[in-house]
């Protein structure tokens, strides 16, 4: 699926933490813009506001 | 398949994020049960916890609940007692008894931790200063290098050292994280307050997880695309607890960690006693131990924060979650 089995052992490693990573980090980005455009507004409707 | 996934994934975040704790602790049993071949389950839990940990410790940083210095020096001193933790072991195979004594020292180290967690969460306010002296007596000490934390606590970088190089070898000793030990050691023995002890453990977590997963990654033990989906939820999830941190009280998370060590202490001994006499009822029980206390105390753990945002203790199920 990510084309990292033709790699060797080491290469497909440091292939495969680097994916983690960047999708990681991705995700962090995505919800932290998700969660600074509507993250208030479920706040207050959690808190009853 | 998909949404399993996800969905688990915000479940283990959840208590991931609140935490520091509960990774691989929950994915790498749950692939076993789907039928993954162990060394893919821990590979894959071991990727997952590092993709989980890097957000946490990215929340818990904007929270400012990290301390990097503490971070380093567990990592260091970690490193080093983990390989100390694996030549006992492997002394332990040669006489055959590893094994057991691993699954007896690992059940009884999750039952102490839960029990003296709980005990401190039960006790009231004069009770918790007898908790805290270990913490006063120990930071009391002066043995140089002397080191500043954040939130005011001062330490000998020495005595740091020394606990993480006992957590390393317990951790290399018994083939886990460590971050069920790190975090009470932080907390009870330097004296850490909790949302700080959570955030630096998560760190921790994060160099450890990707040193694991680039381990198992090598003999293509990582299942990706498993991985990527989890992290889909968890990522959520890791929000979600992280922000939880700083909406419940410091006593209350000393419960629910509690109550998840000792629901892993009985999974794990039911699951060694059901593999032994062969009792599959025990095995059942084990998988719903672990999966029913992840489920129930991470529903704990949103209803507890929600009913903050409320400002909510009288409630039916507010009352439940603030007793």
């Amino acid at each position: 699926m990510f084309g990292l089995e033709n790699l060797s052992g080491s290469a497909q490693a440091v292939a495969t933490v680097g994916v983690v990573l960047a999708e990681a980090f991705a995700l962090y980005l995505a919800y932290g813009l998700l969660s600074n455009t509507v993250g208030a507004t479920v706040i207050d409707a959690l808190g009853g506001d | 398949m998909v949404a399993v996934f996800v969905g688990f994934g915000l479940l283990i975040g959840t208590l991931f994020g609140f935490f520091g704790m509960g990774g691989s602790f929950l994915v790498t049993p749950a692939l076993l049960v789907m039928g993954y071949p162990s060394t893919v389950a821990v590979g894959s839990g071991l990727a997952f916890v590092f993709g989980t940990s890097v957000i946490g410790a990215l929340r818990h940083r904007d929270h400012g609940q990290v301390d990097y210095k503490l971070a380093a020096i567990m990592t260091v001193a970690m490193t080093i007692g983990i390989e100390g933790g694996k030549s006992v072991v492997f002394f332990l195979e040669a006489t055959g008894m590893a094994d057991l004594i691993i699954n007896v020292a690992y059940v009884g180290l999750l039952a102490a931790v839960g029990l003296l967690t709980l005990r401190d969460a039960w006790s009231d306010d004069d009770d918790t200063e007898t908790s805290s002296d270990l913490a006063d007596r120990v930071q009391s000490i002066h043995i140089p290098p002397m080191v500043t934390l954040r939130g005011g606590v001062r330490v000998s970088g020495t005595i740091i050292f020394a606990v993480g190089l006992v957590i390393g070898v317990l951790s290399g000793f018994l083939g886990v994280g460590g971050g069920f030990l790190l975090m009470p050691a932080m907390m009870y023995g330097l004296g850490v307050p909790a949302a700080i002890a959570v955030g630096t453990d998560i760190l921790q977590i994060t160099i450890s997880g990707a040193f694991g997963a680039f381990t198992y990654a090598q003999s293509g033990s990582v299942a990706l695309p498993v991985v990527a989906f989890l992290l889909v939820g968890s990522a959520l999830g890791a929000r979600v607890g992280a922000g939880a941190t700083n909406l419940v009280d410091e006593d209350e998370i000393k419960g629910y960690f509690a109550a998840m060590l000792l629901a892993g202490s009985l999974a794990v001994a039911s699951n060694k006693l059901g593999t032994v006499y062969g009792i599959d009822l025990l095995n059942t029980l084990s998988t719903v131990l672990i999966f029913g206390a992840a489920l129930l105390v991470s529903g704990a753990v949103v209803l507890a924060a929600v009913c903050r945002l409320r400002n909510d203790r009288t409630g039916t199920w507010c009352r439940l979650t603030t007793s």
